[in-house]
């Protein structure tokens, strides 16, 4: 290969079919799990139907023990997000104020698809892509401003804490328990 | 398999599961599972028909590539995995307005095809202000223990709550 030569980056055929497996078994799960229709997630957050907070909980509290695990090993490296306080709590009440417009996330857009719910297909669809492409219009104002501002970047609990991976892992644990717990036994 | 055709499984199990589909992602694709960046590529790659390549000059399609990557197969599987298991159990079926919807704001499907544009614009364009979803910062990020995650979430389901709390 000389030093002057473009490559373009072949594309890596077998992680392409990885992430395909992995939306198989994420998609089949969803809709298992109920949280690909309108009713359960609007449900969650007029706060009658919690079936959406007992699966985000059980993934975080299953995944967050795998993972701190793995990586404890050496085995695995985290993919934490970078951040700013203009990016996570306007973007987040933003979001959520869809989230409770449409009742479907990006994801469950994608599930409620498979399931046959047209207004995601038709109505969810268009919006989400409309709305990405505003943001990308609007980005190159955005990101020297409000975006970096409260910035924070990659940090994780542990970090911001000064303590061991185990010493949040484990209340966390406990506090996901506590909580699904609380919800069975309040009937909700 | 009795199992697989039923229509819902308990909540803990789906969530279990994908919990462990969250290792699995992690070591053999060293990716946590998340969503919304897809949307904004699709966008952008709709635009690009539309308006040629000088789209992919845009800062922000600079930042995120406008290809077919890992993720775009991981929401095309969400697509199709959700399918199968509807039709396993017989739960699927086209529909337009949901029960819920209707019976607060009747069944007409052009009110609801409205508000689910509007709601979809809000998703999209938070999701990319925040730089993430409920997969991404919601689950991958949450047990990761990322801050940005974190605080997401929260306001994730902060402006869902009092948003649906208003409108219904």
């Amino acid at each position: 290969m000389t030093s002057g030569s473009v490559n373009k980056p072949k594309k890596d055929i077998p992680q392409l079919l990885w992430g395909l497996v992995f939306g198989i078994a994420f998609g089949f799960l969803l809709q298992k799990g109920g949280v690909t229709k309108y009713d359960v997630i609007a449900g969650q957050l007029l706060l009658r139907d919690f079936t959406v907070v007992k699966v985000m909980l059980s993934a975080i509290l299953t995944g967050m023990v795998g993972i701190y695990f793995m990586k404890s090993r050496g085995w695995v490296e985290l993919f934490p997000k970078s951040g700013s306080l203009g990016m996570n709590v306007i973007g987040g009440l933003i979001f959520g104020a869809g989230f409770a417009i449409l009742g479907y996330c990006p994801g469950t857009i994608a599930g409620a698809i498979g399931n046959g719910y047209l207004d995601a297909l038709v109505g969810g669809l268009a919006g989400i892509m409309t709305g990405a492409g505003i943001f990308a219009a609007l980005y190159p104002k955005l990101n020297d401003g409000i975006l970096k501002w409260g910035y924070y970047g990659k940090v994780t609990l542990p970090q911001v804490f000064k303590v061991s991976d185990s010493a949040v892992v484990i209340p966390v644990v406990v506090i996901i328990v506590l909580t699904l717990f609380l919800v069975e036994f309040a009937g909700l | 398999m009795n199992y697989m055709t039923e229509v819902r499984w308990s909540p803990y199990v789906a969530g279990v599961g994908i919990g462990i589909l969250s290792w699995l992602s992690f070591l053999i694709s060293r990716k946590p599972i998340a969503c919304s960046t897809t949307f904004a590529k699709a966008s952008g790659m709709v635009e690009k028909l539309i308006r040629g390549d000088m789209v992919d000059r845009k800062l922000y399609y600079q930042k995120e590539k406008l290809a077919f990557d890992w993720q775009w197969m991981l929401v095309t599987g969400i697509v199709i995995g959700s399918l199968i298991s509807a039709l396993l159990s017989g739960d699927f079926h086209w529909q337009w307005v949901p029960d819920l919807w209707a019976s607060r704001f009747g069944t007409g499907p052009v009110l609801r095809l409205f508000a689910a544009v509007l709601g979809g614009i809000c998703l999209g364009f938070g999701a990319r202000w925040a730089d993430g979803c409920t997969s991404g910062h919601g689950i991958s990020g949450t047990m990761q223990l990322a801050l940005s995650s974190w605080i997401s979430t929260a306001c994730f389901f902060i402006g869902g709550i009092v948003v649906a709390g208003a409108i219904y």
